[in-house]
């Protein structure tokens, strides 16, 4: 478990949109899928229309190896929102591929989060409604 | 109104084909007729600098910039209204004719008859603004849903690069309180607060603490503005805009700049200081006094480090101890307090103080103050002013 | 014929704040009034912070007389354009107040047909819901 969730309250879903479906579609087969350039090859996250390096259209989506590092990572110690349980952590991973995605850990007390930690994708059913992809400590 | 003439020309355009479903996105609209006017110009994208936006769209111009790897924004900013497509042109042929940038990009995209319904936050098409799109999707199912939470991301990553602790970074809430409490005008006037009450002031994301977060105001600014031709007529002593800037830069995000290569940085606020620096003919060292964005005190020590009055991942030990950022230092900050001690009103009140400063009414006046700083926006696209004596 | 509201659908309430209370409120005693400036006087309508003329904050409520004549209007008759919890066909009109403001609002009774640019016309309250109360216009008598 990464995040203590209090079941009364939902938590934001996230909104499926034209330009993020793949990533969202991937999450719920349990894969994770970052955008990629069809003409140069050049990944980017978060996901957007046209390929930021050379401009192209065509936008693909490429299964992640699904391995990464924390970059950084907050610890909430205020409840802000009724649907996360205080304290609660969240991450921010680079992918081996070199895009970030920000997350929760699973299994990893806040105080034991450290910059650099070798970490891989998992998926968590939060409801019946959402999936979301987490990240879990690598030995 | 004849500053235009000669001085600004349409070189391109493109419209897209007209449909009821256009099965695209807004965004994905707007960067296609971008490249497609671009083309029609023979001009590439990096020769874009600057970009005018209805303010009714959904596409925000960060979203457009980092979707169509964009460098360089030095112009930007939004219009509304039924007139927007001849005033859009008027504010590109503004910024052109200013010499505020070189190649704007007007440009708009509704998806009117499909309208692509999103929730939750609307705008005229029904779709969500790519602001919050791009942060709210893929931050907030994790938790991350506070503007604080996003910043101390930032923030966590800095103090890891550069080794800034805590102690230090609290000198700059309390400086500014400092600076405040001998403000009459100001909110926390008489209150100053001390070392070791930040210290104790809990945290509200770690590693924010409160006493790193400017508390909400209700309140209001204004300013006038006119040529200097009327000003000398007028009954204040009147603060010259030596230099003006906006910067975007790529990938630049709204207070989430974790995907580019740097997450700690603040590359546009180093692009403001360089090109109002080129502009004034001056360096960092000539600047006495600063009104530096303090809605969210760690990024205050990240811009000294990017405007150059100290190096790169000193800022903290910079203003540790608090003496070369009061009034009498190397570099005076805020000082009438600024979000963390004046009050907050998103910045407004820091330009405020530095028109004091150069008017010499400041309640806590730098007496060799003849340049005068101030920025704003730190975190995403950023801006700044540099004022003077006419 | 009065106006149908068709229940089930919500009704379309003012949006109360500092600058406008005075006259919802009043709205609910069943009374007219409008702001006036406290300072020179000017009359105006729609509520606003300031007086347009001399720019002082010092906002009062004078009471209307409730009279005017009607200076345009419009008849929904098809409801997909109109408000779908008020039933076709209803009337909206601009009507001219003697106290020299314009004021939009619905004739309480009368149809299209029988009503018309010029036409004098005087304030009714309409208690529309429980909490809601919202002026409305009759023609004259006398």
């Amino acid at each position: 478990m990464s995040v203590d969730y209090d079941a009364g309250h939902p938590i934001p879903a996230p909104t499926v949109h034209p330009d993020n479906q793949g990533f969202w579609d991937g999450v719920m087969r349990q894969e994770l899928v970052i955008q990629r350039c069809g003409s140069c090859g050049a990944w980017a996250h978060p996901p957007r229309p046209m390929c930021p390096e050379c401009r192209s259209p065509k936008r693909e989506w490429s299964r992640a190896k699904g391995k990464g590092t924390v970059v950084s990572f907050v610890t909430y110690r205020q409840s802000v929102h009724p649907g996360f349980k205080v304290p609660y952590s969240v991450v921010l991973v680079e992918l081996e591929e070199g895009v970030r995605l920000v997350s929760n850990l699973q299994g990893v007390k806040p105080e034991e989060i450290r910059i650099g930690m070798p970490v891989e994708a998992v998926f968590e059913r939060i409801n019946e409604e959402v999936v979301l992809p987490k990240f879990r400590k690598v030995d | 109104m004849d500053g235009f003439k000669g001085k600004a020309a349409v070189v391109g355009f493109a419209l897209s084909p007209f449909s009821r479903d256009s099965r695209k996105t807004e965004l994905r609209l707007s960067c296609e007729v971008i490249r497609d006017a671009l083309d029609d110009a023979g001009l590439l994208v990096t020769d874009v600098d600057g970009l005018v936006k209805h303010a009714d769209d959904a596409s925000d111009e960060h979203a457009v910039s980092s979707s169509m790897g964009m460098e360089n924004l030095t112009f930007f900013g939004e219009v509304k209204w039924g007139a927007a497509p001849c005033a859009m042109l008027l504010r590109a042929a503004m910024g052109v004719a200013s010499g505020a940038a070189r190649c704007v990009v007007v440009y708009r995209a509704v998806n009117g008859a499909s309208r692509l319904r999103m929730t939750p936050s609307m705008k005229t098409s029904g779709q969500m603004s790519t602001s919050d799109l791009l942060q709210w999707t893929f931050h907030s199912p994790f938790g991350l849903t506070t503007e604080a939470g996003r910043v101390a991301m930032t923030v966590r990553r800095y103090m890891h690069d550069s080794g800034a602790r805590s102690e230090q970074l609290g000198w700059v809430p309390v400086v500014c309180r400092e600076h405040g409490a001998c403000n009459p005008g100001g909110a926390y006037h008489g209150k100053p607060i001390r070392l070791e009450d930040y210290l104790a002031s809990d945290l509200v994301v770690d590693p924010l603490r409160r006493l790193d977060c400017s508390e909400a105001s209700d309140g209001a600014a204004a300013f006038v503005v006119t040529t200097p031709e009327v000003a000398r007529d007028l009954r204040q002593k009147p603060v010259c805009i030596l230099g003006a800037a906006q910067s975007m830069v790529r990938d630049t995000e709204m207070l989430a700049g974790y995907y580019r290569r740097d997450p700690a940085r603040l590359p546009e606020v180093r692009d403001v200081g360089a090109k109002l620096f080129r502009t004034a003919g001056v360096s960092a060292g000539e600047i006495r006094v600063a009104q530096l964005d303090d809605a969210y005190g760690p990024l205050v020590p990240i811009q000294l480090e990017e405007l150059g009055f100290c190096r790169q991942g000193e800022g903290a030990s910079f203003c540790e101890g608090g003496s070369r950022i009061r009034r009498n230092g190397a570099i005076a900050l805020n000082t009438s307090g600024g979000s963390l001690g004046e009050g907050h009103l998103c910045g407004m009140n820091l330009v405020a103080e530095a028109v004091r400063q150069i008017r010499g009414t400041s309640t806590n006046q730098v007496n060799t103050a003849e340049l005068s700083l101030v920025v704003t926006g730190a975190g995403g696209p950023a801006a700044g002013l540099l004022l003077a004596a006419l | 014929m009065a106006m149908e509201y068709i229940p089930g659908i919500p009704l379309l309430r003012p949006y109360v704040d500092y600058d406008n209370q005075g006259f919802w409120e009043a709205v609910r005693e069943h009374r007219l009034v409008f702001q006036k400036c406290g300072h020179c006087g000017l009359i105006v309508h729609r509520p606003r912070p300031m007086c347009p003329r001399c720019l002082s904050t010092e906002r009062e409520w004078t009471p209307s007389e409730g009279k005017g004549t009607i200076y345009s209007f419009v008849n929904f008759t098809y409801q997909n354009a109109a408000y779908p919890g008020i039933k076709v066909p209803y009337v909206v009109v601009v009507v001219e107040m003697t106290e020299g403001v314009r004021f939009i609002s619905n004739m309480i009774e009368e149809s299209a047909e029988e009503i018309a640019i010029g036409m004098p016309v005087e304030v009714v309250f309409d208690q529309v819901a429980p909490d809601l109360t919202l002026p409305k216009f009759r023609k004259r008598k006398g």
